[in-house]
């Protein structure tokens, strides 16, 4: 029960926030570019929560709107590494010989670590959003691939799969009716993880100034613009800093949850300790 | 063992392959002329084309790469177009200071993790293990920058025992080198000890019901020899890998603190690289860290079959 009411506030929290930056135009009370240099570096108060920053823009508002940056790249990323991961998971598990070739490569790629990866292809392609998302995605679906191929080799031996095709189904239809569903919880867990992963690494990459355009508000360039006010001003680097913890969070609880409510043996079964495990390994 | 042994470094040879096209395609995937890239628009056609010629774009893709491997093998990861240095006597220059941070975040990681996965097991019927498990889940939520810049807010600015920027190497005082690598190092083993004394923590409990442990309990022996020397020491065989695992994880997150810490190593490298458009910087660094990650893999899955022998038949 108590798992139940912990998924049901993360995902209150993120929806909240989806809505909130969607709408923030319409509530909100000073528009986040709105500069006035009267009120520079004022510290958290009534009017201004988050306090001010260096322009004298209204911290609270930039957090909320920057929100929109990292919530998009983030579920972006994770929409576009499930598929290709799932895509290329299915094919590595059901074909033999197409699973050697695809692993190789899985392996190449798993070489890296992600955000170093990440970061080169942003040096490539330079930093855009669409870019950004590019290159996150190719960090980040390696993992989902090995995760769906041992989903899907721990069920091919399985009878109503063999069944399935002794009696002449077509491999397309025994994939998407048979294997695909019965490897579906790995596959949403590991998408909510890739969802915190991307939005911590596309805030590492703002931070490092190979990110977003600097003049687009994202958690990571409000936080590199904010460092050398740090001991003058730290609500400046503090606030949006923990939109990034709640949010991380959020998903992170999210994809435990549902793990857990996925397998409810979880603490006995080895399955459990095979997803840490390779979860971990993406990092 | 031996068979293992040759099976497991053939598998290498795919792998680097695989690494060394990502790495040569780095360059590849600039939009446009690279060599317009890197010495600015407006630049001579001449110098475009000498450049192209220095960095071989003037061939075919195929012979491009291939060229670029032979050199590689070869120890030869070009000049930089900076400074006109080998790339590699660069890189060589930079890894003291990031192998320092890595050597004591590691230390740190271990002497922090397995203490807290233990006790955690011990006290599993207690409310700490949801605690546990929801500050792990916290550890790994925490952006690795953000939390550097408090603990400098926190202890380097405002009551200023550590030292929040600058490396001094070993050469010049252990002591010195040890106290500038503190703060850093700690940062960057937060997360890995979230993960590790997770993973350690899954492991045992698995080994908590065994029939082993079982008969040990039956036996009468105290549960925290019984945690010890049956739970534990079965937990660690697999938490070998859980090192290499680890060793990735610091290595990617070394980028960011050596930016924050401003120290000299290879992530601070690779970052100045890219902000310079310094490709073959670039390409050096990223196949130098996906390398070291290779072989550190390659000896830990070594090591692994020799622990444990039933690794070796799978």
């Amino acid at each position: 029960m108590l798992k139940k009411k912990r998924n049901l506030v993360a995902l209150s929290i993120l929806l909240l926030l989806t809505i909130a930056t969607i709408t923030a135009d319409v509530w909100l009370p000073v528009s986040p570019g709105f500069i006035d240099a009267a009120q520079r570096l004022l510290p958290p108060s009534g009017t201004f929560w988050f306090g001010t920053d260096h322009f004298g823009r209204d911290v609270f508002a930039l957090t909320v709107v920057a929100a929109r940056v990292s919530l998009t790249v983030g579920f972006t990323v994770a929409v576009l590494a499930t598929i290709l991961g799932t895509i290329t998971g299915l094919i590595a598990g059901y074909y033999k010989k197409a699973d050697f070739i695809i692993m190789r490569v899985i392996d190449g790629m798993l070489a890296f670590p992600s955000l170093l990866l990440a970061l080169a292809l942003v040096a490539a392609l330079g930093g855009s959003v669409t870019n950004i998302i590019i290159a996150l995605t190719f960090s980040f679906w390696p993992v989902m691939t090995r995760i769906v191929r041992s989903a899907v080799l721990q069920i091919n031996s399985v009878q109503y799969i063999e069944a399935a095709k002794t009696s002449g189904v077509s491999d397309p239809v025994v994939i998407s009716k048979y294997v695909l569903p019965n490897v579906l919880s790995p596959i949403i867990v590991q998408g909510t993880f890739i969802f915190a992963k991307a939005i911590l690494a596309e805030a590492a990459l703002s931070f490092l100034g190979v990110g977003v355009d600097p003049s687009t508000p994202t958690w990571g360039n409000m936080l590199q613009e904010s460092q050398i006010y740090i001991s003058i001003a730290p609500w400046i680097s503090i606030f949006p800093g923990l939109a990034i913890v709640v949010t991380v969070l959020a998903l992170n609880m999210l994809g435990d949850g549902l793990r857990d409510s996925f397998d409810p043996h979880a603490r006995k079964n080895k399955k459990r300790k095979q997803h840490f495990v390779k979860t971990k390994i993406a990092s | 063992m031996l068979q293992y042994t040759i099976r497991r470094l053939l598998s290498i040879i795919p792998v680097m392959l695989v690494v060394s096209i990502i790495v040569f395609m780095i360059v590849h995937l600039t939009p446009g002329n690279p060599a317009y890239l890197i010495l600015g628009e407006d630049s001579s056609a001449e110098a475009v084309q000498q450049l192209e010629e220095q960095l071989g774009l003037d061939q075919p893709i195929v012979v491009q790469f291939f060229d670029w491997v032979t050199n590689v093998f070869k120890g030869d990861l070009g000049e930089s177009v900076y400074s006109s240095e080998p790339v590699l006597s660069i890189i060589l220059d930079r890894i003291g200071p990031t192998f320092s941070v890595m050597l004591i975040s590691m230390i740190f990681t271990l002497v922090i993790a397995i203490p807290i996965a233990i006790f955690v097991v011990w006290k599993r019927q207690t409310v700490l293990d949801p605690l546990f498990i929801s500050a792990s889940l916290l550890g790994a939520s925490i952006p690795e920058f953000w939390f550097a810049m408090l603990l400098v807010l926190g202890l380097g600015v405002s009551i200023p025992i550590f030292p929040v920027a600058g490396y001094i190497p070993i050469a010049e005082g252990f002591l010195l080198w040890l106290h500038h690598l503190i703060l850093p190092a700690f940062v960057l083993a937060t997360v890995e000890i979230g993960l590790i004394s997770r993973m350690l923590r899954d492991g045992m409990l698995e080994a908590v019901n065994q029939d082993y442990t079982k008969t040990a309990r039956a036996k009468g022996i105290k549960e925290s020899v019984v945690l010890m020397k049956h739970v534990f020491a079965n937990a660690l065989i697999p938490t070998t890998t859980v090192i290499g695992v680890t060793i990735a994880g610091l290595l990617g997150g070394t980028v960011i603190i050596e930016t924050i810490f401003t120290i000299p190593g290879i992530g601070q490298l690779l970052i100045d690289s890219i902000h310079r458009r310094d490709y073959p910087v670039i390409q050096g660094v990223v196949l130098f860290i996906a390398v070291i990650y290779v072989v550190i893999n390659l000896l830990v899955d070594l090591l692994y079959g020799l622990l444990d022998p039933r690794i070796r038949y799978d």
